[in-house]
């Protein structure tokens, strides 16, 4: 049964986290002068599914700790006790807790009991204080006397449980059969049934225990943790550990539990079940471990995706259908028609297309959602007073982009908390609100999605930015730097603007760490700031890494792709727009703008350029990372969309090239990566001089 | 091209008759208790070179490649092999060996390996491709020390087959060494 029960373990997980989450956000979005009786009730319905559960599958460590915060927040939603700002602390406090437990759980590790302990007597402590109610089994473990002395002692032998429940323990839903499982987790289990005590058949109640066990476990176990298994039934039943050691049992007994199994009595048939467990323990173990390995690739799709998806198959089977159809008896006449469907195909798989990305897209929620937590955890201990707006949680973006967006943007807000957003008393200084804003945007333009984190704080101040830099020797005395390239040094490695290192950012490898990771996702990150008003951080991404619109474009007899995106226009030049910069810069002038030049034929080494005078090729206008610059290829050829292959996958990365994609006729064209050219055109520049 | 090779390889192989013979890694393949390794054969400027044939993913005839800008010369440019993209290593240059034009009877042979338990695969361009021979582990010999003069890092071992040497190759070093795993 539990093989069965394995299966499910992923979706309570997911489940579970995201309760946890909803607990959380509800948690901070409790208004201490008003509370919202229906957010207090989502909070717990939250945790009572999470311990209704873990309890079904076993977790006894989360159900009992869920439990604790279930009553404290059964008794703020009957109002028998007062939100208070330090109540929510313990259960946000608790929220964390229940979190690391469930992921080890997840991860198959342990717990980390001493933690929970300490968390747990939070809870009971917030609990107690108010009330009366002493509904605290911790209290009860801890009061036991070996169990302080024996934490971290561990036995080889294992131990000897002698475990009579009272009549009444099935009645407060306390089950046995779990608790020999989890003992069955820790080592070799033999259950042994006493039945003696059962009634006659017409006078036996199913719903009470009668039976008693004798179990053996034999393993490396503290015996610490054996209590925590019984930790809940300790007031309901009478046992006695012993180390199998003492009771000089020698391994070798240890056989198969011998177990009478009573057809009218509810426990032992399960009794029974798990003795037989003992046998296949290796092999749900390896079912276990598979699962758990194959849970970071789940996603959750809304059916809606899906039922599109059934409807464009659908309609590509018809186009498909109505063309070999006609192309059984084709004449010279259905010349149109067939252009007709082949168009009506085109349509078909792009549409098809679309939708199969639509099913990676996720809502970016999925990231912000976390970020009201941080902002309130960061404000609270540094004493300012910041408030987070969000908006456009639901722009959706590529399930890759969600994971691995999340740091950077982590990143992006502990700076805003920490160096943006001023003291309160500053801010009334300088006649703003003594409240910060943080603003969480996220939007789509053109074929990108951009993520904004914009505060409110003291901005970015250039000059000090330059001083600084000059300081670390990132740049000469001689450097000009425009107001945006000094906001740029920021994310230079190395270089932090803090005055003094905080445990919460100041160390100076954020920020280049940031722009590298979004320079992996193929984005660009750009900083627009303002002295004394605030300061912008925009992200740009693609859609999506898997396909992009490219232009086809050729040099000599070679092609190439220039993602689309990074093209803002293409142009003939004629010979009084190019200039020379010290007789080797090329460079042209576009509308008052003078951009550097990059022969591809001379950067990329391409033989036999049918262009080489620049009049008479095309130059296309490309921009990375705010930089400009004028491409010069031979000839445009067209656009299209291409499906990005990975070079690295059997070769390595190329410089000036994010990847590959196979045209129609099946051969290779290089997708060109304009900041990775700029780069290579800079060294090659610095090679000439040298 | 490819069909009588795989006719070669399904071929059954004869068990060992010496029972106290250590196996090397290139025996893997055929089990415990051949001693023997096939060896697909392939000439380069009149010299004769061996790749373990379980490395080898098929053999198929020159075709135009995609040149990769700013490489070595002799990593000529990735094919399109059934949606993957490949790279392509002139063998010929690769060891300081006279170019040869690439003509339709130039082969070029896609070796796999396993790195990180990720599959790669190569093709290397060679002359020609000659033979399967069965080559007895024990009677490989280690490549002569040259110094600096001749590069034997490629070189796993040399056997002897008609009276011809062969030069057995090391796969997996080979394309480690070309930059498949780590830039040169």
């Amino acid at each position: 049964m539990s093989i069965e029960l394995a299966q499910f373990h992923q979706v309570f997980f997911e489940e579970s986290f995201e309760g946890l989450d909803v607990m959380e956000s509800g948690l901070l979005n409790l208004d201490l002068g008003n509370v919202d009786e229906e957010e207090i009730n989502t909070i717990f319905r939250a945790a009572h599914s999470i311990k209704g559960g873990s309890g079904t599958f076993g977790f006894m460590d989360v159900s009992d700790f869920t439990h604790v915060m279930e009553t404290l927040l059964d008794e703020m939603r009957a109002g028998q006790r007062e939100v208070s700002q330090k109540g929510i602390d313990v259960l946000l406090a608790a929220v964390d807790c229940l979190r690391e437990m469930l992921s080890a759980i997840q991860n198959q590790q342990e717990i980390d009991q001493a933690q929970v302990r300490i968390y747990k007597r939070r809870l009971d402590e917030e609990l107690n204080g108010a009330t009366d109610v002493t509904n605290a089994p911790e209290e009860d473990s801890t009061a036991e006397p070996s169990n302080d002395s024996s934490i971290g002692a561990c036995q080889e032998s294992g131990w000897h449980i002698a475990f009579s429940p009272h009549v009444h323990m099935l009645k407060l839903g306390n089950e046995p059969l779990r608790m020999f499982r989890e003992l069955e987790e820790m080592g070799r289990l033999t259950v042994a049934a006493d039945d003696q005590g059962l009634p006659g058949l017409h006078e036996l109640d199913a719903e009470e225990c009668h039976l008693s066990w004798d179990l053996k476990v034999v393993g490396q176990i503290a015996k610490d943790d054996i209590y925590e298994i019984f930790d809940w039934v300790e007031d309901d039943c009478d046992m006695a550990v012993q180390s199998l050691a003492d009771r000089e049992v020698s391994r070798e007994d240890v056989g198969l539990a011998e177990i009478q199994a009573n057809v009218d009595c509810p426990v032992p048939t399960g009794a029974d079940s798990s003795a037989k467990k003992v046998a296949d323990k290796k092999v749900e173990k390896k079912q276990k471990s598979t699962a758990a390995k194959g849970s970071s690739s789940l996603i959750r799709v809304d059916t809606s995706k899906i039922d599109t998806l059934i409807n464009m198959v659908g309609e590509l089977v018809i186009t498909q259908s109505m063309l070999s159809l006609m192309g059984e008896q084709f004449e010279l006449e259905k010349l149109d028609q067939l252009k007709t469907g082949l168009a009506q195909l085109e349509q078909h798989t792009r549409e098809l297309q679309e939708s199969v990305m639509n099913i990676r897209m996720l809502p970016i929620s999925f990231v912000f959602s976390r970020f009201p937590r941080l902002v309130h955890d960061l404000s609270s201990k540094l004493g300012k007073q910041i408030e987070l707006k969000l908006s456009g949680e639901q722009t959706e973006v590529d399930k890759s982009v969600v994971e691995l967006i999340s740091d950077p943007l982590v990143h992006l807000i502990r700076n805003s908390i920490d160096h943006g957003i001023e003291m309160p008393q500053q801010r009334t200084e300088t006649g703003k609100p003594e409240k910060g804003t943080i603003n969480l945007k996220a939007f789509h333009r053109g074929g990108s999605i951009f993520i904004e984190v914009s505060d409110d704080g003291k901005g970015l101040d250039p000059e000090k930015l330059k001083a600084k830099a000059l300081e670390r020797g990132l740049i000469t005395e001689n450097d000009t730097l425009s107001d945006r390239q000094a906001y740029e040094l920021i994310m230079a490695p190395g270089f932090s603007t803090a005055e003094s290192v905080t445990d919460v950012s100041g160390r100076g490898v954020g920020m280049d760490v940031v722009r590298k990771n979004i320079q992996a996702l193929g984005g660009t990150i750009e900083i627009r700031s303002e002295l004394g008003k605030g300061s912008t951080m925009s992200i740009s991404l693609p859609l999506t890494l898997a396909i992009l619109d490219g232009q086809t474009i050729s040099v000599g007899d070679e092609t190439y792709i220039v993602p689309l995106i990074s093209i803002i226009e293409s142009l003939n030049v004629v010979p009084k727009m190019i200039n020379c910069v010290l007789g080797k810069g090329e460079t042209f002038q576009l509308r008052g703008e003078y951009l550097p030049i990059i022969r591809m034929h001379q950067i990329f080494a391409i033989e036999e350029p049918r262009a080489t005078e620049l009049t008479e090729g095309i130059l296309v206008v490309v921009e990375a990372q705010g930089v400009r610059c004028g491409l010069f290829v031979d000839d445009l050829l067209g656009q299209q969309q291409v499906v990005v292959k990975s070079l690295e996958e059997h070769y390595r990365a190329i410089e000036g090239v994010s990847g590959a994609t196979i045209l129609g006729d099946g051969s290779v064209a290089l997708i060109l990566d304009i900041p990775g050219l700029l780069r290579l055109s800079v060294d090659a520049e610095l090679d000439s001089v040298a | 091209m490819s069909e009588p090779i795989n006719d070669i390889i399904k071929r059954e192989v004869k068990p060992a008759t010496d029972s106290g013979f250590t196996l090397s890694e290139q025996n893997f393949g055929f089990g415990n208790q051949s001693n023997l390794t096939q060896y697909l054969t392939f000439s380069l400027n009149h010299d004769e070179y061996g790749v373990d044939i379980l490395k080898v993913q098929e053999i198929r005839s020159w075709e135009p490649v995609s040149r990769i800008p700013n490489v070595p010369p002799y990593e000529k440019g990735v094919i399109n092999l059934r949606g993957a993209i490949v790279p392509i290593i002139d063998l010929r240059e690769r060891f300081g060996l006279e170019f040869l034009q690439h003509t339709a009877v130039t082969a070029v042979i896609v070796l796999q390996t396993e790195h990180n338990g990720k599959l790669r695969s190569m093709g290397i361009v060679v002359d020609s491709v000659s033979n399967v021979v069965d080559v007895e582990t024990a009677a490989i010999q280690d490549a002569p020390d040259f110094g600096a003069r001749v590069n034997t890092q490629f070189i796993h071992g040399l056997a002897a087959s008609n009276e011809r040497m062969i030069m057995l190759l090391d796969v997996d070093k080979l394309m480690i060494m070309e930059g498949t795993v780590e830039p040169v």
